[in-house]
């Protein structure tokens, strides 16, 4: 707190009564306070300046030179790496592997992403016509959802999806009759495996997006609303036509969050690896470069793959970074 | 469903508000019912993973591996809980948790420091490369943490931080940084200015009307942000997984999955109980702060 004192000097009252009188209420108010004072704010970003720039910045640099590298387990104790410039990104980008992975991982956040928001926006339409009590019950059972951590989510959900004592089979078995799930694996087959990873996914991501629409749609003017309906708007001619243009700042942002977060996804399947899925065919681009790179040793690819993820991660990002920088008018 | 029904009984009786509302009002009310039932079974399926974990965890892994399901826990028993915590097995509990508490909560404090310097710098001044750092802190959250951890890995390595608390906690406070500034921002953002300016005027300093107005004001904000930290912290598993890897050193999540592998799917009521006891005290700071979940992630979206 010391440094603030740096910048009392007792012109700095007067300035802003003087702006006062001046100009009331007119100019940009939210620049007002805000002062261009010399030395003071830098002092106040550099202790997360330095935090992020050796745990985030400088290895960021050191990623992108190991991409162009050759670095391999004896690299990692002492042999110095030797430049392979393109090569790494060449193999990976011929690698059939790579694409298949690269292909499951769109088509898996993809499958997630319409499913969740599909799911969501129709959980807060639903949340804005229930009555008090069962709006509570609902929001307390999401809450709930939410807020368990994601591998003990993946956990619960691969019991509850196990072979031999799973609720599922059991249920599936015993109270719809379907005896072909009596010990059914459900984790083997990769396709169910990503079904059973969605559900995990799904599951978790839905609450965040409806609390967030549900927000949104509290805040849609209900004159407005009452006007169509006069008019002889029904209701799904009600959602495109006024509800959905209020919503649709706060939609599209929650779309970008989920497919960011989708196309990273790591821990649950990772978890539900371990619990019984063949990894070779059900890696997505988050678990391939901890097995190229951490298991396998090759941090050279590993790196390449990395570096074409983010840069994937990033373009995908830049909608959502514009639309918040407009939004809040930086 | 009521979407379908409702234009043409609308369109009808238009003229007559009152018999609109009145007819209006049945149908309604079978809609009512119908959501509310369907909420019912929303809130099953969103609760049962949650009771399922603690329905587990508190039965004898002979009922978990019996031909029955049991869906109370019927011969209820604390056996789990004190096989994990007490089992001086390969990896036990009791250090894990210990690391994970002391990770955490250094990596709260410095880092909730470290971000309010930086969000009152950044809402409070101006000055020149203010856009530019809002623009890495928003960037920095989008890289993926995977891709990471290769590099991170050697820069920990390389000042011998490997399998220390404090290696890990440099590392989760730059992961909780971008996230911890963005949120206090908006928290300091909302005091007004306004306020700092009458106590300047009354004879404050600066720093004293910041530190006398706009701090305590902001002591939900703090507290909010603090428990988000909190969380990310506790819940993170790939960095302690490459970076922490000696048993005596993991933390809570790499011991469950190191449980998990373990003892594969023979101990599920053990494992139940494990992930019981990683989940609550997430579940409990979740439900303080919930309100404010919402806005701070997306506070681009949800103004005011």
């Amino acid at each position: 707190m010391t440094t603030v004192d740096q910048d009392l000097e007792p012109a700095a009252p007067s300035a802003v009564e003087g702006e006062r009188l001046i100009a009331p209420g007119g100019g940009k108010p939210q620049r007002r306070g805000r002062r261009t004072a010399g030395f003071t704010p830098y002092a106040l970003i550099t202790p997360a300046i330095i935090v992020l720039a050796a745990i985030v910045g400088w290895p960021l640099v050191q990623l992108i030179i190991t991409s162009f590298q050759e670095f391999g387990r004896a690299q990692v104790f002492g042999a110095p790496p030797s430049w392979v410039w393109f090569d790494n990104y060449i193999d990976v980008f011929t690698d059939p592997v790579f694409y298949g992975v690269l292909g499951r991982t769109l088509l898996f956040a993809g499958a997630c992403v319409l499913v969740t928001m599909v799911l969501s926006t129709l959980i807060a339409l639903m949340l804005v016509r229930l009555p008090k009590g069962f709006r509570m019950l609902l929001t307390v059972g999401m809450l709930l959802a939410w807020a368990m951590p994601a591998l003990t989510a993946t956990i619960v959900w691969g019991w509850m999806f196990d072979t031999a004592y799973g609720v599922i089979n059991y249920a599936l078995v015993n109270w719809f009759g379907l005896a072909e799930f009596d010990q059914h694996q459900w984790l083997i087959n990769p396709l169910s495996f990503f079904m059973v990873a969605g559900i995990i996914v799904v599951w978790g991501a839905v609450p965040f997006a409806a609390f967030t629409l549900y927000a949104g749609l509290t805040q849609v003017p209900g004159e407005v609303l009452e006007a169509a309906q006069l008019d002889g708007a029904g209701g799904f001619a009600r959602f495109r036509l006024i509800i959905f243009p209020y919503l649709k700042p706060i939609f599209m942002i929650v779309t970008m969050l989920q497919v960011i977060w989708d196309l990273k996804v790591f821990t649950q399947i990772f978890a539900l690896q371990d619990i019984g899925g063949i990894r070779a065919q059900t890696n997505t681009l988050g678990v391939y470069i901890y097995q190229t790179s951490i298991a396998g040793g090759d941090f050279g690819h590993g790196g390449a793959i990395a570096v074409i993820t983010a840069v994937l991660l990033m373009a995908i990002s830049i909608y959502y970074i514009r639309q918040v920088l407009k939004e809040e008018e930086l | 469903m009521s979407a379908a029904v409702t234009p043409t009984t609308r369109a009808v009786t238009a003229p007559g508000s009152l018999d609109r509302a009145r007819r209006g009002g049945g149908r309604r009310r079978v809609t009512t019912w119908l959501l509310s039932a369907l909420s019912v079974v929303l809130f099953v399926l969103f609760v049962f993973p949650v009771y399922w974990m603690v329905n587990t965890s508190f039965q004898p892994n002979n009922d978990v591996r019996g031909s029955d399901v049991h869906f109370f826990p019927d011969n209820f028993t604390l056996r789990n809980y004190e096989t994990v915590i007490f089992d001086p097995g390969r990896t036990p509990f009791l250090p894990a948790a210990a690391n994970s508490l002391v990770v955490t909560l250094l990596t709260v404090i410095i880092a909730l420091v470290f971000a309010f310097l930086a969000s009152v710098a950044v809402t409070r001044f101006r000055f020149k490369s203010r856009r530019a750092f809002i623009l890495t802190i928003l960037v920095i959250q989008m890289i993926p943490g995977e891709a990471m951890i290769v590099s991170v890995f050697r820069v920990i390595d390389g000042w011998q931080l490997l399998n220390t608390i404090a290696g890990l906690t440099i590392v989760y406070i730059a992961t909780v940084l971008p996230f911890t500034i963005w949120t206090l921002r908006g928290f300091v953002n909302g005091v007004p200015v306004e306020l700092e300016e009458a106590a300047m005027i009354d004879g404050c300093s600066r720093a004293g009307a910041f530190w006398r107005v706009t701090f305590p004001l902001l002591a939900p904000g703090l507290i909010a942000t603090g428990v988000f930290g909190f969380i990310q912290a506790w819940n993170e598993f790939i960095m302690a997984l490459v970076l922490n890897a000696r048993p005596e050193m993991m933390t809570l999540p790499v011991w469950l999955r190191t449980f998990l592998v373990a003892n594969g799917t023979t101990n599920w009521a053990g494992i139940m109980a494990g992930s019981t006891l990683m989940a609550i005290p997430v579940i409990v700071f979740f439900l303080i702060v919930q309100g404010r979940m919402t806005s701070g992630l997306v506070s681009g979206a949800v103004k005011g």
